[in-house]
């Protein structure tokens, strides 16, 4: 199987990409060949879509060479990539739901007649790109009438329309039911046949393994190795993925869990349809469980039903007592706090003040009963909380959003401390944020915990799961894969039940 | 920190808050005065304060909502109904407070109703408020059949019409209301909820802040308020018309947009509104006094709207 160098469409080799201080990519390489399908393989974090974005012409590599077909390749914008016959998909949809399935198909490219759109022509070639595919869209639809997988199809399709050496799919199938994947694995397989080379990304070990020819697997922003298909097994893959030595950043745990405590949230049978089904589970205080799921798993839609965001089936107990959370403010008062995922969408108001961020959660309680704010309490109660998680502000009136992620982290962290919660739910509490500040974020956590807080700590890192957690729930596709403890905390046993591998 | 000092960082700010503005009105003022030697007078400050009365009141309803980045545009109509409410009353045989109650009551719910409609039922503010501004205009003549209705109760009347402790009672009105509005948004926790939402929305519903109560009252405040204005308009013409306040939302929203307010929400006090509302009031008179004609009027008025805004942004923009 030695292939001549004609045969590679697509050579990186020692490509490197910093941010400012931060390496995202070191040493990159990847050999993609003509009518074969490449799997990248890694973490998240690990560099896939820094890697892709350079391939896109979104980002410039630091450093390192690209070559396309032989030639050095240094796209200068998405369209320029197109152009030199690179189509990527990427995961997040980028279509207009109020054009039709042709308009977006043949978007910036439409045909024209005396500067006029040519609509009898845009719908021809559409329809062309669409048949020559096989996909069961109608072209003059409303994207907007289309079901999220569909609209995934079209996608596939407008990145299909250029005509492409190469093709990038990013975690194509991650909104796919299986017949629709099916699709997808056949327009795959039509593509390849005509020596188009793919690039795939994906999270799902079975699918990898049925599609790919080869398979390249990255960690930390280095390339790690590749390998045939047919020489290489998932356990090794997903060791080779996640097998980085433990950093000693996860201060330990200050004491033994006692098992006797009773639960202070207990979780049964929590179900919604299409979103997650029967979950149950229990917390004691000063636990830490964590989270663990692939993006889609349903772990965030969890969570947003346990502070009354959301409605769903199935039996709530705090503190011993069944609850139903109809609204936020209604699981605040009883105890729970929610660092969300998205600080700058749903945690903090950037224009205002942090010192107005870090009250807000606790507003009531610096609140005469005349209804006046009780502005000096407040404003000690927000330096207090400013010191013990040392947020680097100029003062209490600086705008949030003129900090530094880390620091917008811990005021977020800060308004819900000073709800003083029994339960804090934490979800992807260092997203972002750069390794100082995040040890800094484990140690309050673990400060908490000690405090006898229970924790439920939701995050795509696996060492930061592993790191922190007592126990693990790992979740696949809305249900609960396994709950781990003890010696089954590692990541290959984590990584099988994410990846739905093993159930 | 000594108390002095501590006035003075308050006074630098205020300064450097609405300095843009105070500049714009301060600048109006010698321009006028300039042009016509009656307009620096007692007489002619206390006749401004009177006639900016209707659109300043109805502005602090509109700075919440603004404030909310919503927007309410059946003020002016809202206006109207309240005066006729008022007359109705009279016409049924009522006295002075049974009346005066149950116009603010009226207020009340056409405000609850727009905010009803918008927080519960999820329709953008404008649409809302563009149709109850034509549903409210229209009922406004249900009594009387379009013919304006007469209002003779002598109370009622007094409110537009005399003084109290030597100042006209309509700008104590305004004095006092200003007061309750700003002392509601900067100093209690309601307030501050509203300026939290206004923000950002997700993050207040995260953060325990029970968003669509607080749009109905605010929108209830708006309507409130605007009927006070018809209250204080209708005392003053002796009578309800039915083309009362009309187009009096799009000063309320200039007054509080001079002020300061951002219509994406977050950001606006009462402070600002107020000084945006006199620069309309100065604007008005000191045209008139100079028997400057209706259409240039509203072309002057617009562009000073325009440079008075622009000189805004700038000066934030520069501090930034």
């Amino acid at each position: 199987m030695f292939a001549s160098t004609s045969d590679t469409i697509l050579e990186i080799d020692n490509v490197t990409k910093s941010f400012g201080q931060v390496a995202a990519l070191k040493g990159m390489r990847l050999k993609v060949r003509r009518g074969r399908v490449h799997t990248l393989l890694g973490e998240n974090g690990a560099g896939k879509s820094t890697l892709m974005k350079i391939l896109a012409g979104v980002h410039e590599a630091t450093s390192g060479e690209i070559t396309l077909d032989g030639r050095p390749y240094r796209p200068a914008d998405p369209q320029d990539a197109a152009a030199l016959g690179l189509a990527i998909v990427f995961q997040e949809l980028s279509l207009c739901s109020n054009l039709t399935v042709a308009e977006n198909i043949l978007a910036t490219r439409e045909p024209r007649r005396f500067g006029f759109i040519n609509d009898k022509e845009l719908v021809a070639r559409a329809r062309a790109i669409v048949a020559d595919l096989g996909l069961p869209v109608d072209v003059s639809e409303k994207v907007g009438n289309l079901s999220i997988a569909q609209r995934q199809l079209v996608e596939i399709a407008k990145g299909l329309s250029h005509e492409a050496k190469v093709v990038i799919l990013d975690e194509p199938t991650s909104s796919l039911s299986d017949s629709e994947a099916e699709i997808l694995f056949e327009i795959i397989a039509r593509l390849k046949s005509r020596g188009v080379a793919v690039i795939y990304i994906s999270h799902r070990m079975e699918e990898i393994m049925r599609l790919s020819d080869d398979i390249t697997v990255i960690r930390d922003g280095e390339y790690v190795s590749t390998h045939d298909r047919d020489d290489v097994t998932i356990e090794a893959l997903i060791a080779l993925m996640v097998g980085r030595r433990m950093d000693e950043i996860y201060p330990p745990p200050a004491h033994e869990q006692s098992a006797s405590t009773a639960p202070v949230l207990s979780v049964d049978g929590l179900t919604r349809d299409g979103d997650f089904e029967d979950i149950s589970f229990d917390i004691r205080p000063g636990e830490i469980l964590g989270f663990f799921g692939l993006v889609g798993s349903g772990r965030s839609e969890v969570m947003n039903a346990l502070f009354g965001m959301k409605a769903a089936a199935g039996t709530v107990r705090f503190e011993g007592q069944p609850v139903r959370f109809r609204s936020p403010a209604e699981a605040i008062a009883r105890g729970i706090g929610f660092v969300t995922e998205n600080r700058k969408e749903e945690g903090l108001v950037l224009s205002h003040s942090v010192g107005w961020n870090i009250s807000m959660a606790a507003l009531s309680d610096f609140t005469s009963p005349l209804g006046f704010t009780r502005s000096r309490a407040e404003r000690d109660a927000a330096a207090q909380e400013v010191g013990r998680l040392s947020i680097k502000t100029h003062s209490l009136d600086t705008p949030s959003g003129s900090l530094s992620g880390g620091n917008q982290q811990k005021i977020v962290l800060a308004k819900w401390l000073l709800t003083r919660p029994k339960v804090l739910i934490l979800d992807e509490p260092t997203r972002g944020v750069d390794v100082g500040a995040k040890f800094e974020i484990y140690k309050i956590i673990r400060q908490l915990a000690a405090e006898g807080t229970a924790i439920l700590l939701i995050s795509s890192e696996l060492p930061e799961v592993l790191g922190m957690s007592d126990r693990v729930i790992v979740m696949h596709e809305g249900v609960i894969g396994a709950t781990l403890s003890g010696a089954d905390l590692n990541p290959e046993t984590i990584m099988a039940h994410a990846t739905g591998f093993k159930s | 920190m000594t108390q002095q000092s501590e006035l003075q960082a308050t006074f630098l700010r205020a300064l450097k808050q609405y300095g843009g503005i105070l500049l714009s009105l301060v600048m109006l003022c010698v321009i006028f005065s300039f042009l016509n030697p009656r307009f620096m007078s007692v007489v002619n400050f206390m006749n401004i304060l009177q006639q900016v009365a209707v659109v300043a009141i109805a502005a602090f309803g509109m700075t919440w909502v603004i404030l909310l980045g919503e927007i309410d545009l059946s003020v002016g109509s809202i206006i109207a109904v309240a005066g006729m409410v008022g007359a109705q009353c009279f016409a049924f045989g009522l006295g002075f407070a049974p009346a005066l109650a149950i116009t603010l009551l009226a207020g009340a719910l056409m405000g609850m109703l727009n905010g009803v409609l918008t927080a519960k039922l999820l329709l953008p503010s404008f649409i809302v408020t563009v149709a109850t501004m034509g549903i409210y205009r229209g009922m406004v003549s249900l009594p009387t059949n379009g013919a304006p209705a007469m209002i003779e109760n002598s109370t009622w009347t007094a409110i537009g019409t005399e003084s109290f402790l030597g100042l006209p009672i309509i700008i104590w009105v305004v004095a006092v209301l200003f007061l309750v509005n700003h002392i509601l948004l900067s100093k209690t926790s309601f307030g501050r909820r509203a300026y939290l939402t206004g923000g950002n929305r997700e993050a207040a519903v995260y953060s325990g802040i029970k968003v669509d109560r607080l749009k109905i009252t605010i929108f209830m405040i708006s309507g409130v308020m605007a009927a006070i204005s018809g209250v204080l308009l209708s005392s003053r013409l002796f009578s309800a018309q039915t083309n009362a306040g009309m187009s009096y939302e799009l000063d309320a929203i200039a007054a509080a947009v001079l002020g300061g307010t951002s219509l994406a929400g977050g950001v606006g006090t009462m402070v600002g509104t107020l000084i945006g509302a006199l620069i309309i009031g100065v604007m008005n008179n000191g045209m008139n006094m100079l028997s400057v004609p209706y259409f240039y009027q509203l072309i002057v008025k617009g562009l000073v709207i325009l440079i008075a805004v622009w000189l805004d942004v700038r000066a934030k923009q520069a501090k930034r």
